[in-house]
């Protein structure tokens, strides 16, 4: 088991064919991902060679759920017409849609949230490095080959420090890490993939990262405290950042009082959520919960 | 993008809300003019991205051209919060009857827009909010349909608002909509004694990222001054100056941002913030780290780099081609680990360049740039 993405996922890539889109359908499928199929609509009935695989290409998402059964999309399109996209996917009756897109307008992503929400379609980003359980399932950019599978479930604002603590906890391995993405909107939130790896019998340990910005942290340390038996361990990025100013993620912002990195971890750690001071001191938490090696990072 | 008041202003009248006659300007001399145009009283306003301007002495009633040129003399160069006072707007005087508060402000918990009304206008909604909260309404905006005037109605209603504001409350919505703004705030909204409803002073929030839907914008809306931010921002990259001397640069906002706190954490403060963001090429590691070198409160350089889609030896070559580019007078401490470190790490082994060092952890290597920050600041 696994959360939102499992060894039977059938995967559509919509940008396939795209530059983004071949270098990551390549490591998805290096990963044993089963990528079905490629939508564009101007190279429709084509296929594309990756290594040994010849991948399909398909007109419309709908056209490529009927020839695949596909229930899973990953969306690469550019902006201006990502919203387009997914809710092409929606209306193909697609299970998840992986939204990688950087720059999609906050009005279109309203809208694509809703759209999907409403039709019962998850979407996950957009802005985001997708998901992976390692060993099953990669959907989307996140490094198949830093870590193997394992017992701890991680969810995330930062592609990068998802990538560090995958890393600093390699040798205890992850069932699946979620990067929901660091836009002030997107579809899948901490308290969605909080109450996903309660219910998941591989995960035994939940890996909460969040970072400056409206009050996401804040409703996960309330969610957690009133619903999450499993132990969570938190980090929280942005303690240094200014007021007012935007801090690479559209999302990361101190307005006024309000988003602070304090106020966060403060809010976690009420909740009785461990919460450590680096990427390395929160591996090192994990550690102390799971047994099992010290990560090289967190024993020096 | 935070917008000016008087660019906010101009947005609203072009999607048909009321404003009242309004000019610009830098020069007293000119405050002058344009109050003698308006009729000759005129109320004159700090042009400045921050709140509690009028308690700051920022806004003030002439009653002749003469004094408009004199209060314009002495807010023009004011220092609001930090915000030096480049422009005033001056404005017609309005007879106001009751002020209101409307706004629509992006709900993020529930991804959708909200909207904010009150019938107290004219001071901080968070005052009135946390005051009196049954004072001020919010109505979520469903976003397929939008506020059309049956919404407004609801809206107005709920808020305790007079029936002719339905029309602003909807044109305001078009605002939000056609201008992909992410906020739009009209404090207060105003009926006047003969009856007309005028929206006196507003806030606007642009969507940075919708740039591409309206291409007239350009820069005028920019933010950031700062002459080594418009630097970065020329070579495309993702850079904040900040007040310390550690110079940070990395790769993913959270993991950069992380840095920032992981340098906090050592005793020192970092000097700005740089991401050169996923699958960084040697040419934006070089651009980047001669920007965070040109910094004259730098004192040491921090490279964090985990390769994820980021290949570490790009991130290598572009410091050997920025040393060869840049004379090299900081001390840099270089972390690199994930995709290709082995191959990056002896890519500056092979360099040896006597001022740079690498570190295997992240930790270590922010304590090492703390260090070497403090040691040349001592020995300053």
């Amino acid at each position: 088991m696994a959360i939102y993405l499992t060894k039977e996922s059938k995967i559509l890539v919509q940008g396939m064919t795209g530059a983004e889109g071949m270098k990551h359908t390549r490591r998805m499928l290096a990963a044993g991902t089963r990528v079905v199929g490629g939508v564009n609509p101007r190279k429709a009935g084509r296929t594309v060679d990756f290594d040994e695989r010849a991948v399909p290409v398909f007109g419309s998402v709908r056209e490529g759920v009927e020839h695949t059964g596909a229930d899973t999309t990953v969306v690469f399109v550019p902006p201006a017409h990502a919203k387009d996209a997914v809710v092409e996917a929606v209306d193909a009756g697609t299970a998840l849609a992986v939204v990688i897109t950087e720059g999609i307008p906050v009005h279109d992503s309203v809208a694509l949230t809703a759209y999907a929400a409403a039709r019962g379609t998850r979407v996950v980003g957009p802005n985001c490095p997708g998901l992976i359980s390692p060993g099953r399932s990669n959907a989307g950019i996140i490094p198949p080959d830093i870590t193997r599978p394992g017992r701890i479930g991680l969810v995330s604002k930062s592609g990068t420090l998802t990538y560090q603590l995958m890393h600093e906890l390699r040798d205890i391995g992850f069932s699946t890490c979620v990067g929901i993405g660091g836009d002030p909107v997107v579809g899948t939130s901490h308290i969605d993939c909080l109450a996903a790896f309660q219910d998941d019998p591989d995960t035994e340990l939940i890996v909460l990262i969040g970072e400056i910005g409206g009050d996401a942290e804040e409703r996960a340390a309330a969610y957690i405290r009133d619903h999450v038996t499993k132990p969570v361990v938190g980090y929280v990025a942005g303690f240094t950042a200014p007021e007012g100013r935007t801090m690479g993620h559209a999302g990361a912002i101190v307005s006024g009082s309000s988003g602070t990195a304090r106020a966060k971890k403060e809010a976690l750690q009420a909740a009785g959520v461990r919460v450590g001071d680096t990427p390395t001191e929160t591996a090192r938490h994990v550690v102390a919960v799971l047994g099992g090696t010290a990560p090289d990072g967190a024993a020096r | 993008m935070d917008l000016y008041e008087h660019q906010a202003r101009e947005l609203f009248e072009a999607h048909g809300i009321v404003v009242p006659r309004a000019g610009i300007t830098d020069s007293p001399e000119r405050a002058r003019e344009i109050a003698r145009a308006l009729g000759g009283r005129a109320v004159v306003k700090a042009q400045v991205r921050t709140g509690g301007r009028g308690r700051a002495g920022g806004v003030r009633v002439a009653a002749d051209p003469p004094a408009a040129e004199e209060a314009a003399r002495h807010i023009l160069g004011m220092d609001i919060k930090g915000h030096t006072v480049g422009t005033v707007m001056l404005a017609e005087p309005c007879d106001v009857e009751r002020e209101f508060y409307v706004s629509y402000v992006l709900d993020r918990a529930a991804g959708r827009f909200v909207a904010v009304a009150s019938a107290e206008g004219g001071t901080e909604i968070e005052q009135v909010a946390a005051e009196r909260p049954e004072a001020v309404a919010r109505i979520p905006v469903d976003p397929a349909a939008g506020v059309n005037t049956a919404t407004a109605v609801r809206i107005a209603d709920a808020a305790g608002l007079p029936p002719q504001t339905v029309d602003t409350l909807v044109r305001l919505w078009q605002v939000l909509v056609r201008e992909d703004a992410l906020l739009v705030e009209v404090n207060p909204l105003a009926r006047t004694a003969d009856g007309r409803i005028v929206a006196l002073d507003g806030k606007v929030t642009l969507d940075g990222n919708a740039r591409f839907r309206h291409p007239g914008r350009g820069d005028a809306h920019a933010t950031g001054s700062d002459p080594l931010e418009v630097r970065a921002a020329a070579k495309g990259l993702n850079y904040v100056r900040l007040d310390g001397e550690v110079g940070v640069v990395g790769n993913g906002a959270g993991l950069v941002m992380s840095t920032l706190d992981a340098v906090a954490g050592r005793g020192a403060r970092p000097a700005n913030f740089l991401d050169i963001g996923g699958g960084a090429s040697a040419r934006v590691m070089a651009d980047g780290l001669a920007v965070v070198l040109s910094d004259p409160g730098v004192k040491s350089v921090l490279v964090n780099i985990f390769g994820g889609i980021t290949a570490c030896d790009a991130v290598a070559d572009g410091i050997v081609r920025a040393l060869d580019e840049v004379r090299l007078t900081k001390p840099l401490v270089v972390r690199l680990d994930g995709n290709n470190a082995a191959r990056g790490r002896a890519l500056l082994d092979a360099r040896a360049h006597p001022l740079v060092e690498q570190a295997t952890t992240m930790d270590g290597a922010a304590h090492r740039a703390a260090r070497l920050a403090t040691a040349a600041s001592t020995a300053a």
